[in-house]
């Protein structure tokens, strides 16, 4: 990573852009307080991640990519998990696991094992995981990988709603699509570095995101060459 | 094609020796053990040359049979099955079935398993040069004898693929495997008594299997050389034919596997049961403890070294009887606390990075370590106590009890309180979450060594006191020290397990991030 400094406005729906490899997860990660960063601070409403872990990760749900479930449990042993962990009370967690697993169409595969889900499951109970003590800030990775168009309208309906209630969420991908129509605020980043940062529109500038993008990011490759591919 | 196979399989070995330099030092040990062996099978072959007819018959048909069966059942049992060259890849390249078949026969040629039974079964040659026409015979049967096991194992793994997928199958036979293996001692020692018992049995059980798919590519030699051609005939007959409807067998399922890849879906299954997390104190702390014991039995890398613990007694008396002196049954209860309190000293490693989930969520380290070391506490202190007493009835030795106590709870509580510590600290190399437990992935092999021996030193150093008044018993015979040593191992245990947690604790929330990062290596 090369000094990135990125302000997330409460309350935002909040996209971060970048091509693979960009160091996208890095970021999260270190703002969240799973990977140490050399130099800088986290602060995450007011308090600083490095300085007051335990505090801070009480106001953060974190969906990070790449990394095991505890596969060995159910999908609703898993989240309850999660909830107790939080040292939340028993009764809640027990009534918002069946809500989550309601919400987010898993409730037939409640008492399947992690390790036989789908990918698209997997990332859905992950979320469930994140969102059961109620967090102020979310923070996801690439979170509608692998999930099935219906299941991603409904995370999205749900992270509409929290957001308009005053939650703050963080999304990374690389679909350019959902994050113009999903984000009011976007960051793109790329080998490490912060190229543009501020509300879609900004960013965007007229253009579409992903021309904006790929303007920013380039490396784009005009389809010279290939030619015996057009000639069956 | 067959060309380009066996160079791709080539390819691959060198390139997985390449991402690791241990992988190398793993390869080359296991190449030196299958060195050893393959030499002293070689040299024995040399020697039957010289033997009488019979014994030579009965060593190469029974030697062979066991071959083909170990290459039949071992892939399947192990779950360690060579997919370097598995089928399912070359589903999308549109390659003639002749040439996949034989270029995937020949590919398993390659790799020390193939190339030491290929050198075995070359040997016999040397065994029955006592003519050339015997040598021929020989060497037409070794050929059709390693083409059976390689084809044999193909279908075997074709066949069970699907099976094999399946989660469930693997985790038990991952665990029915731990069995055998240890109790290997006790098995060896029945069936070579049970055969010096029945030596004249050997060979009339050797030309029994002569003529069966096992034995028979593997006597024809033996039957050339003791002049009966017909029999010779019709075994190569026979395995000439079992080879053939072998190969058809696996190009059938080869034909189906490419175009039904394995399925490993399960039935859906509602919840509504909470199992541990339901009857455990819902704090952090108790829901990773109801975590940890759901791992001890679902997870077949933990309920692995499970299933080792009611087998230690089996051993242990098996080999009391065997020299009628019971007094290793001493070390049972000692040693079933050792194994159990260290057994979570890899606990984070185990986790792999679903330990993020801890982290993410702001569980004090202190909740972490208390909850996997109650978790093992939970089971490890019945099973100690059992045995512990076990030995005393036993043997009828009840002034022993209290120090064999004493000792146990000291090494179980001392033990958990260090390994609570160790696991906070040190990432060792573990198997994968899902993978074989056999299987260590290439890793930080210096560092794996260098925690085990070290902590194991320090819990010697630490259990010093109830092994000093242990020893005092045994030497004054007085049952003050027995009683003296109880006291010791519940007091200096317990108070070395609270301090080991709590250190532990301390050291998991000042490093968690940093230990995240280790585990992240192997994943």
């Amino acid at each position: 990573m090369d000094g990135i400094s990125l302000d997330v406005p409460a309350g935002s729906f909040f996209g971060i852009v970048g091509p693979n490899g960009a160091g996208k997860t890095t970021t999260l990660s270190m703002a969240t307080g799973l990977l140490r960063p050399d130099f800088g601070t986290a602060v995450v409403h007011g308090v600083d991640v490095w300085a007051r872990p335990l505090e801070a990760k009480r106001l953060m749900g974190i969906l990070p990519d790449g990394v095991r479930l505890f596969d060995r449990l159910t999908g609703e042993q898993l989240v309850t998990y999660a909830g107790l962990l939080r040292g939340m009370d028993k009764d809640v967690v027990a009534s918002r696991v069946g809500e989550l697993l309601a919400a987010l169409d898993l409730a037939q595969d409640a008492g399947t094992l992690v390790v036989d889900y789908s990918a698209g499951m997997t990332k859905k109970i992950a979320l469930a995981s994140a969102l059961i003590h109620a967090p102020r800030l979310l923070v996801l990775d690439e979170p509608f990988e692998a999930v099935d168009p219906v299941s991603a309208a409904n995370i999205r309906s749900i992270l509409d709603s929290y957001v308009a209630s005053g939650g703050t969420v963080i999304v990374s991908s690389h679909v350019m699509d959902l994050v113009q129509r999903m984000c009011d605020h976007v960051a793109v980043v790329a080998a490490g570095r912060l190229l543009a940062a501020g509300t879609v529109d900004e960013v965007r500038g007229g253009a579409s995101l992903e021309d904006r993008f790929v303007q920013l990011v380039g490396g784009r490759s005009h389809t010279e060459g290939l030619e015996w591919l057009r000639t069956f | 094609m067959v060309a380009h196979l066996l160079r791709l399989k080539l390819t691959l070995l060198r390139n997985g020796v390449r991402r690791s330099p241990w992988q190398l030092v793993g390869m080359a040990f296991a190449g030196l053990y299958a060195l050893g062996l393959v030499a002293t099978l070689v040299v024995v072959l040399v020697l039957l040359r010289r033997a009488d007819h019979e014994l030579a018959q009965t060593a190469v048909v029974l030697g062979g049979s066991a071959a083909i069966l170990g290459w039949g059942i071992i892939p399947v049992v192990a779950s360690a099955t060579d997919m370097t060259l598995d089928p399912a890849r070359f589903t999308t390249f549109a390659i003639p079935m002749k040439q996949l078949l034989a270029g995937l026969a020949l590919g398993g040629l390659i790799g020390i398993p193939g190339l030491a039974t290929t050198l075995v079964a070359l040997s016999t040659v040397v065994t029955w040069s006592r003519g050339v026409l015997p040598a021929l015979a020989a060497l037409v049967g070794a050929t059709l004898g390693v083409l059976t096991c390689i084809v044999l194992s193909k279908v075997v793994t074709t066949a069970t693929a699907s099976l094999a997928a399946s989660r469930r199958f693997k985790d038990v036979s991952a665990i029915a495997f731990m069995v055998p293996l240890v109790l290997l001692g006790p098995i060896v020692a029945g069936l070579s008594r049970g055969l010096s018992a029945s030596a004249g049995f050997l060979p009339e059980f050797a030309q029994a299997m002569s003529w069966t798919p096992l034995g028979a590519p593997w006597s024809i030699a033996g039957d050339i050389a003791a002049g009966q051609p017909g029999a010779a005939a019709l075994k190569l007959l026979i395995a000439a034919a079992v080879l053939a409807g072998l190969a058809w067998c696996w190009k059938l399922l080869l034909e189906r596997a490419l175009v039904n890849p394995p399925y490993s879906g399960s039935g859906k299954r509602k919840g509504g049961k909470l199992g541990l997390f339901g009857l455990l104190p819902a704090v952090p702390a108790g829901a990773v403890m109801a975590r940890s014991l759901t791992y001890w039995v679902r997870d077949p890398r933990y309920s692995g070294s499970l299933i080792v613990v009611p087998l230690l007694p089996v051993l242990l008396v098996f080999q009391g009887s065997q020299t009628g002196d019971f007094s290793t049954l001493a070390f049972l209860a000692p040693l079933t606390a050792f194994i159990l309190a260290w057994s979570i000293s890899a606990d984070v490693s185990y986790d792999n990075t679903a330990f993020a989930l801890h982290l993410a969520s702001g569980v004090r380290g202190v909740d972490d370590r208390l909850g996997r070391a109650l978790a093992c506490l939970a089971f490890a202190l019945p099973v100690v106590l059992v045995f512990a007493v076990g030995h005393a009835a036993f043997t009828t030795d009840w002034a022993s009890l209290p120090g064999q106590l004493g000792l146990s709870l000291g090494i179980l509580f001392t033990g958990l309180g260090l390994s609570s510590v160790v696991s906070a600290r040190y990432t060792v190399a573990v198997p994968l979450p899902g993978d074989s437990p056999f299987k260590k992935p290439p890793g930080n092999v210096g560092q794996t060594l260098a925690v085990q021996f070290a902590g194991m030193g320090i819990l010697f150093v630490l259990v010093l006191p109830e092994a000093g008044l242990l020893v005092a018993q045994l030497v004054t015979g007085n049952i003050l020290f027995g009683w003296l040593n109880l006291g010791a191992g519940l007091l200096v245990g317990l108070a070395l397990f609270v301090t080991g947690v709590r250190l532990g604790g301390t050291w998991l929330d000042a490093r968690g991030p940093e230990l995240l990062a280790q585990v992240t290596v192997n994943r």
